[in-house]
C-alpha cells in the first residue's frame, strides 16, 4: 500500500502536503509528529473514512495492490472491510460481544450462524481475549474494560479478515498495563496484517514499529527504519522533536 | 496587587444581588408547579365525584345528564393511536433523512423551516385544513380516519424534533465504527444508530400522543361529533371524544348546570390520562439517561 504525491483539504486549509509514502507488507509502519502536523488525517484517507468530512478534498493517488482507491468507480465500501481500522477511542456497539465481533461479518453477507460463531471465537482469540470473555459472550459490550474494549474493537476489525489495519492512537485511552498487552498484540499481528499505526507516544512507536514517519505541519519530513530514525536522524527537525525540543 | 480584588461593600452587594436573583428564579419554579396543582386539585375537587365505574363504561343517557363516557374514551385512544400511526413512520423516517443524509445547504434550510413553521400552525387551523382536505375533498367525510390524519399532521413536528434529538444523541463513533467494517450507510443506520436511538424516539413518541389526546380543534370539524348511538365499528365512523365532549357540554347541551360533575368528570380522566402518559415518559427518559 501507498500514497503518491498525495493533497488534502478541509475547505481551504490544505492538512497533506505532496505525500508520496509506502507502507510494507507485514510491517508496522509508525506515523508521529506533534498535534496537528497531519497523520491521523493521512490515517483516515486511507480507508477513505474522510469521505464523511464535508468539504474535504483529496488530490493525488493512494494505491492498494497497486490500484488508486480514490478512483470514482471504486466502491467504498468493500475497500472499507479490506482496509480495517481501530480508533482512538474505544468504541464497541452498544451490544454483546458476540453481536459486536459478529457485526462485521453479518453486515458482510455472512449469514451461516456456526460459521460466524466459529469466525467470532477465532477473531477473539487472535485478540487475546478470548479467555476473558468466553463466559460472557452475550453480555454487554460495554461492561468490559477500557482495555478489553479496545482488543474487542480490534477482534471486531480482523473479523472480516481486513489485508492492512489502521490504529489511530490505539492505547492513548489507556491504562499502561493494558497498553502492554495492545503493543505485544501488535508484534503478534503484523505476521498476517499490514499495520500502520499512528502513535503521539515515541516510545511506544519506537517499541513497535519497523518503520517510522515523521510529519510536521502536513509534510512527510523524514521515513526511516524506526531503530535508525530514533538513533541517528537525517533531519534537524526530526531529532528536535524526538529528543523533545518541541511537541 | 489590589488593583482587580473587589472591595468589601461591592462584594457584599454582589452576594446580595446573586441571592435575590436566584430567589427570583427559585419563586417562578414554584409558581409553575404551584399551577399545575392548582389546576389538578380544582378538577379532582369538582370532578371525583362523578367519577365510578358506570361513568368510564357506560355511553351517555338522558341528555347526557346521566351514564357515562365511554364512547369518548374510545373516540380519543382511536385518534392518539391513529395520529401517532400516522406520524410516527413519516416523522422518524425524515429525521432519518434530515439527520443521516441531507447535505448541508439551502434545500436543507427550506425544508427546516417548513418543519418549524408547521410546528407553529394554529390548531384550529390544522382542523379547517383537514375539512377542506380530508373530509370534503379527499371524501372521507367526518370520520376517524380523516380526525386521525389531521391530529398526525399536528404531531408530525413533535415526532421529528424529539427523533432527531435522539439520533444525535448517538455518538459519532458507533457510525464510523460500522462504516469502518465495510457496511453501508443503510445498514449502519438500521443495525447501530436506530436501535440505539429507539427508546429517545419512543419517549417522543409518548409525548407525542399525549398532546394528540388533548386537542380540540383540529377534530371538531374532522372527527367528532355531539353524539353516537354506538361503539365507532370502522375507521370511517364518527366518534364522540374527551375534549370534545367537555366543550359540548359546557356550552351547547340543553343542560349545562346538570351536567356540571360530568364536564368535571370528564375533564379530570382527561388529564389523568394525558398527565399519566407525560409521567410515563419522563420517567422512562430519566431512566434512560441514567443508563448512560
Amino acid at each position: 500500500m501507498m500514497s503518491e504525491h498525495l493533497d488534502f483539504f478541509y475547505g481551504d486549509f490544505q492538512a497533506l502536503l505532496d505525500i508520496s509514502l509506502e507502507f510494507y507488507e507485514n510491517e508496522v509502519t509508525a506515523l508521529i509528529g506533534p498535534s496537528g502536523c497531519g497523520k491521523s488525517t493521512l490515517l483516515r484517507c486511507l480507508n477513505r473514512m474522510n469521505d464523511l468530512i464535508p468539504y474535504s478534498r483529496a488530490d493525488g493517488k493512494i494505491l492498494l495492490d497497486n490500484e488508486n482507491i480514490y478512483e470514482p468507480d471504486v466502491d467504498v465500501v468493500t475497500l472499507r472491510r479490506r482496509i480495517g481500522m481501530v480508533f482512538q477511542k474505544p468504541n464497541p456497539f452498544p451490544k454483546s460481544v458476540f453481536d459486536n465481533v459478529g457485526y462485521g461479518l453479518r453486515v458482510n453477507g455472512v449469514k451461516d450462524k456456526a460459521n460466524i460463531a466459529s469466525k467470532v471465537e477465532q477473531s477473539l482469540k487472535r485478540a487475546a481475549l478470548w479467555d476473558e470473555v468466553k463466559d460472557r459472550l452475550y453480555d454487554s459490550a460495554l461492561g468490559l474494560s477500557g482495555g478489553q474494549q479496545q482488543r474487542l474493537c480490534i477482534a471486531r476489525a480482523m473479523a472480516v479478515e481486513p489485508e492492512v489495519l489502521l490504529m489511530d492512537e490505539p492505547c492513548s485511552a489507556l491504562d499502561p498495563i493494558a497498553t502492554q498487552k495492545i503493543e505485544e498484540l501488535i508484534n503478534q499481528l503484523k505476521e498476517n496484517y499490514t499495520i500502520i499505526i499512528v502513535t503521539h507516544n515515541m516510545q511506544q512507536a519506537a517499541r513497535v514499529s519497523d518503520i517510522t514517519a515523521f510529519f510536521y505541519l502536513g509534510k512527510l519530513i523524514e521515513v526511516g527504519e524506526t531503530d535508525a530514525l530514533f538513533t541517528r536522524p537525517k533531519l534537524k527537525e526530526t531529532e528536535d522533536y524526538i529528543t523533545g525540543r518541541f511537541g | 496587587m489590589g488593583h482587580v480584588e473587589p472591595g468589601r461593600a461591592l462584594q457584599r452587594r454582589r452576594k446580595i444581588f446573586q441571592s435575590s436573583v436566584f430567589g427570583l428564579f427559585k419563586v417562578s419554579a414554584v409558581i409553575n408547579g404551584l399551577a399545575l396543582l392548582i389546576i389538578v386539585y380544582f378538577l379532582v375537587a369538582n370532578g371525583w365525584r362523578a367519577i365510578n365505574w358506570t361513568f368510564l363504561t357506560q355511553p351517555p343517557l338522558d341528555s347526557m345528564t346521566k351514564g357515562g363516557i365511554l364512547p369518548c374514551i374510545v373516540g380519543t385512544l382511536c385518534l392518539s393511536l391513529g395520529a401517532i400511526a400516522v406520524a410516527l413512520p413519516i416523522g422518524v423516517a425524515s429525521a432519518i433523512y434530515l439527520h443521516e443524509y441531507a447535505k448541508p445547504g439551502r434545500v436543507l434550510r427550506i425544508i427546516r423551516l417548513g418543519i418549524n413553521n408547521l410546528a407553529g400552525v394554529p390548531s384550529v387551523v390544522f382542523g379547517l385544513f383537514g375539512l377542506a382536505f380530508f373530509v370534503v375533498y379527499m371524501k372521507m367525510g367526518v370520520s376517524i380516519l380523516a380526525g386521525a390524519l389531521t391530529l398526525g399532521a399536528l404531531t408530525l413536528p413533535v415526532i421529528i424534533g424529539s427523533a432527531e434529538e435522539a439520533l444525535r444523541a448517538v455518538p459519532d463513533t458507533y457510525r464510523e465504527a460500522s462504516l469502518g467494517l465495510g457496511a453501508t450507510k443503510w445498514q449502519t443506520i438500521y443495525k447501530v444508530v436506530l436501535p440505539a436511538a429507539l427508546p429517545g424516539i419512543l419517549t417522543g413518541a409518548i409525548l407525542g400522543i399525549s398532546r394528540a389526546a388533548g386537542e380540540t380543534a383540529p377534530i371538531m370539524f374532522t372527527a367528532a361529533v355531539f353524539f353516537t348511538p354506538s361503539l365507532p365499528s370502522s375507521i370511517f365512523d364518527e366518534i364522540m371524544a374527551l375534549p370534545y365532549h367537555i366543550y359540548v357540554l359546557a356550552t351547547a347541551g340543553t343542560e349545562i348546570e346538570a351536567t356540571r360533575p360530568l364536564q368535571y368528570g370528564t375533564a379530570l380522566v382527561l388529564i389523568v390520562l394525558v398527565l399519566g402518559l407525560n409521567l410515563i415518559a419522563i420517567i422512562y427518559r430519566a431512566h434512560l439517561r441514567k443508563k448512560r
